[in-house]
């Protein structure tokens, strides 16, 4: 069975497509820096929450800590183009890679925990990366680390997040993510249909890590400036909540809500003093009326399925 | 030949004895039943045999694609040895669907790696084509192909525990183990299952032990039957055989 | 030796706060298994009360400590009655970032009112030092204060808990809440006497922080809300003895971790206490292992 060539010719022109067209609108001015600024975050968010889904939403297990990945990322990234003189991609990379180590560290842990004790101690993993960093001069302690070369356009940006969508469907449509799902569903029952879930669950970690450390890497050198307090507990939250917003289990979901809160949160700047408590409302309202978030676990169809392998039940 | 060698089992919760001292062989082929009363000890023993619980003493053999005994069982290797197994509540995967149900059951099939899955190589489209063509033919002689898009959660009871099987078998397995099959299916519904089971024998070649309550199912399939009483082995013998046995009469009736 | 016992005063004092915010989250969580983050700001809220009492009101210390309690009890069983109850029966992680959400809710719609900046609590008890033992090392009133208050609590939470028909019905439904209904017990309300019960305890934490430290924010209350949090994963959550135990160790490791220089490091210090305990015994010290029946 063929899958769909068609179908992916067009995903990739328009993929294609919208780079370009944005592209020219920036070179124009038309898109001017208060909303290139805007997409950045918005961009970033995206690629964190995706992440987070995959070990959340997918895999099941329940992470508190993922803005520790970012931060570890940001500051490889910072260290190697602002210390270092290194190209970006030398720093992308190492981001990537620095952070998917962590993410076997905090994978083992996983192997014992379920639940609200695992999400505590993703948190004690993060508030740990964030003190080790408050403590460290080299990196600058708790002032941050400054004049990180602004390398982040909309090129990389793009093309990033483009790359976290486009291999993490990937992954989850495989016989390596359909693992991962059937561990969120039952895992004894997964690990006696010969899954190992020790292994899986760690690589939804060492995956989900490698790409908030790609985010990392594009958030220091295009904000010039980190500190650790950046990447705190409360940033963690945010990336979940937006992953619970859009709908645990679905990717485009994650991109849905990322945009969403994100324009949501820039909107709120307006009222500083009242913008958290704005917030918390809102979130408190999404929990009580659409726990299962925008999207359920589905997926929004760009194109009609063409015999698709993995045909979900997205029709029930 | 036998697959199936038990040496002196025991397994023990705390001070709590859960099974002693089985002794048990089984041949090539058969399909074997283990009965007895609630409590007995035989979902344990069936944890046994899947690495879910590591014995106290005892050990167990198997000799199916390999010979492997107990000091190397883990859950998700026993699918590579060659066994595969259906639990008593049923522990389907709810919010898949059927057709992913039975795929995650052909996991250990699957040959393409993780670098392949990333980036869609080739060799993914055919492994995933040859998996999907596979799965289909087992659904379809399950008679669960026209569900095969419908999740887990939404079918009727009978037919969950028809998904599990079929899940159990999408494996390739050389034994598989049988968690009370037939509990709450109607006596309709328990005459087509004991079908079905036979005829799964036949048509894989396998070799089946099922833990069953409901004796017709039992009596008919079962060419060895080993009772379970407290935690031991009270008797064992073919149908005819136990349903004499005053040993087993006593213990599910009671009195002298 | 002076410095040691010096240390041990400190951290009794430090531990005695947070075996009191412990004890309310390891109730809260024992009976509705929700991780309440917004606990830390009920204990911050206690403390605001007690700094408006005694600065406007000029109320003495266990009047204020006693409205205290009673305040952020009514408040405990306000937020669960509106926040939480609509969630009861969703997703874990649904109820987890209700939580979050009432604790930024109370955090900055309290500092909407009163502001970011710092309070300092007036001196309410008197300035008395004694010298322990002979040696130069020094405990206060307050710290004699603060470990009795905390300490007849904890008898009077015992008493409540074994002795009386609430108590005996708060076991239950922490044990079994299905069964415990069909006895005839009234879920509903027994959960809100454990958030009561619960509130109460972290608001009385709060007035000992301010009259043991003197300032107060609005933002205080989410680190020692983590730390009590760890304390009584430490000792096993759910569990009431742990619950002490857990805080008293913590604020003992802590001052002593400060003592030896690592005070930078004393919060990843707890960390990494949380980490190793759940690793190697993920059901706390307290508590018994349980492995998922098959």
């Amino acid at each position: 069975m063929k899958i769909g060539t068609k179908k992916n010719m067009l995903t990739f022109g328009l993929v294609l497509a919208i780079y370009l067209v944005v592209q020219l609108l920036l070179n124009m001015g038309i898109l001017d820096s208060y909303i290139e600024i805007n997409m950045v975050i918005i961009g970033i968010n995206i690629i964190l929450a995706v992440s987070l889904n995959l070990i959340t939403g997918f895999t099941g297990q329940f992470s508190l800590g993922h803005a520790a990945f970012m931060s570890i990322g940001a500051y490889t990234s910072g260290i190697l183009t602002a210390k270092l003189g290194q190209p970006f991609i030398v720093g992308v990379i190492a981001a990537a890679l620095t952070a998917s180590m962590a993410g076997v560290i905090i994978g083992i842990p996983t192997l014992r925990l379920k639940g609200d004790y695992l999400a505590i101690a993703t948190l004690g993993f993060g508030e740990i990366v964030r003190i080790i960093g408050l403590n460290n001069d080299y990196i600058g302690g708790a002032i941050g680390l400054n004049d990180i070369p602004q390398y982040t356009n909309w090129t990389w940006l793009y093309f990033s997040v483009v790359l976290t969508i486009f291999i993490i469907s990937n992954f989850i449509k495989s016989y390596h993510g359909r693992a991962c799902i059937a561990i969120r569903e039952d895992e004894i029952a997964a690990e006696a249909m010969g899954v190992n879930t020790a292994y899986y669950k760690t690589l939804a970690f060492v995956i989900g890590a490698f790409f908030a450390g790609i985010a990392g890497a594009l958030h220091a050198n295009y904000f010039y400036f980190i500190k650790p307090d950046s990447f705190g507990f409360m940033k963690s939250i945010d990336i979940l909540v937006i992953v619970v917003f859009g709908g645990l289990g679905s990717i485009t979901g994650s991109v849905v809500g990322a945009v969403a809160l994100s324009i949501l949160s820039t909107l709120l700047q307006g009222i500083p003093e009242l913008r958290m408590v704005i917030y918390a409302v809102v979130l408190f309202l999404i929990m009580v009326y659409r726990p299962q978030g925008l999207m359920g676990d589905r997926e929004l169809k760009l194109f009609k399925k063409v015999g698709v392998v993995n045909g979900n039940a997205s029709s029930k | 030949m036998e697959m199936l060698v038990v040496n002196n089992l025991h397994k023990s919760f705390g001070g709590v004895k859960a099974v002693t001292n089985i002794n048990m062989k089984i041949e090539e082929g058969q399909i074997v039943g283990l009965i007895g009363p609630n409590g007995a000890g035989k979902t344990t023993f069936f944890n046994l045999l899947t690495g879910i619980y590591s014995p106290s003493s005892g050990e167990i053999v198997y000799r199916l694609k390999q010979e492997v005994s107990s000091c190397s069982f883990k859950p998700d290797k026993m699918v590579k040895y060659g066994v595969s197994r259906t639990f008593q509540n049923i522990r389907l995967f709810k919010e898949m669907t059927v057709l992913e149900n039975v795929l995650i059951g052909y996991h250990n099939n699957f040959k393409y790696n993780l670098f392949t899955s990333l980036f869609r190589l080739p060799s993914y489209y055919k492994d995933e084509e040859n998996a999907y063509e596979e799965v289909i033919q087992l659904l379809k002689r399950f008679n669960l192909y026209d569900k095969k898009d419908h999740l887990a959660k939404s079918l009727p009871y009978g037919e969950q525990r028809k998904v599990e099987i079929c899940r159990a078998l999408a494996s390739k397995p050389k034994l598989l183990l049988l968690d009370e099959p037939a509990a709450g299916m109607n006596p309709q519904e328990t005459k087509e299952l004991t079908q079905l089971i036979k005829w799964i024998r036949d048509e894989y070649d396998l070799t089946i032990i099922l833990i069953e309550h409901d004796m017709s199912l039992v009596m008919e399939l079962c060419e060895n039957i080993f009772v379970f009483n407290h935690g031991t082995l009270l008797a064992k013998g073919t149908p005819k055989e136990i349903q004499h046995d005053p040993r087993v009469i006593k213990a599910y009736l009671g009195g002298e | 030796m002076e410095q040691v016992i010096q240390q041990v005063v400190n951290g009794v004092s430090l531990g005695s706060i947070y075996a009191l915010i412990a004890l309310g989250y390891t109730m809260v969580y024992g009976i509705i298994k929700l991780i309440n983050f917004a606990h830390g700001d009920i204990y911050m809220i206690g403390a605001y009360v007690g700094f408006a009492l005694t600065t406007f009101f000029n109320f003495g210390f266990f009047p204020a400590l006693i409205v205290s309690m009673l305040v952020t009890s009514i408040l405990g069983i306000i937020i669960e009655k509106v926040a939480y109850k609509p969630l009861r029966n969703s997703t874990r992680i649904a109820a987890l970032i209700t939580a979050i959400s009432v604790s930024m809710f109370l955090q900055y719609g309290l500092m909407y009112f009163v502001t970011p900046q710092t309070r300092t609590y007036p001196e309410v008890l008197p300035n008395v030092q004694l010298k322990l033992f002979g040696t130069n090392a020094v405990i206060d009133l307050k710290n004699i204060y603060i470990l009795i208050v905390t300490l007849v609590l904890m008898v009077v939470l015992q008493y409540v808990i074994h002795r009386t028909k609430v108590g005996k019905a708060m076991r239950a439904v922490a044990l079994d809440g299905d069964a415990s209904q069909l006895m005839g017990i009234d879920i509903n309300k027994t959960i809100s006497y454990t958030f009561a019960i619960g509130s109460a305890l972290a608001g009385a934490a709060g007035v000992l922080v301010g009259v043991y430290y003197n300032t107060i924010n609005p933002l205080m209350g989410s680190v020692p809300g983590l730390k009590a949090f760890i304390a009584a994963v430490i000792g096993g959550i759910g569990i009431i003895p742990g619950a002490v135990f857990g805080g008293f160790f913590l604020g003992i490791v802590e001052t002593g971790v400060s003592a030896l220089g690592g005070s930078l490091y004393k919060d990843a210090v707890a960390f990494v206490i949380l980490i190793l305990v759940l690793l190697i015994k993920p059901n706390g010290l307290f508590g018994s292992n349980q492995k998922e029946k098959v």
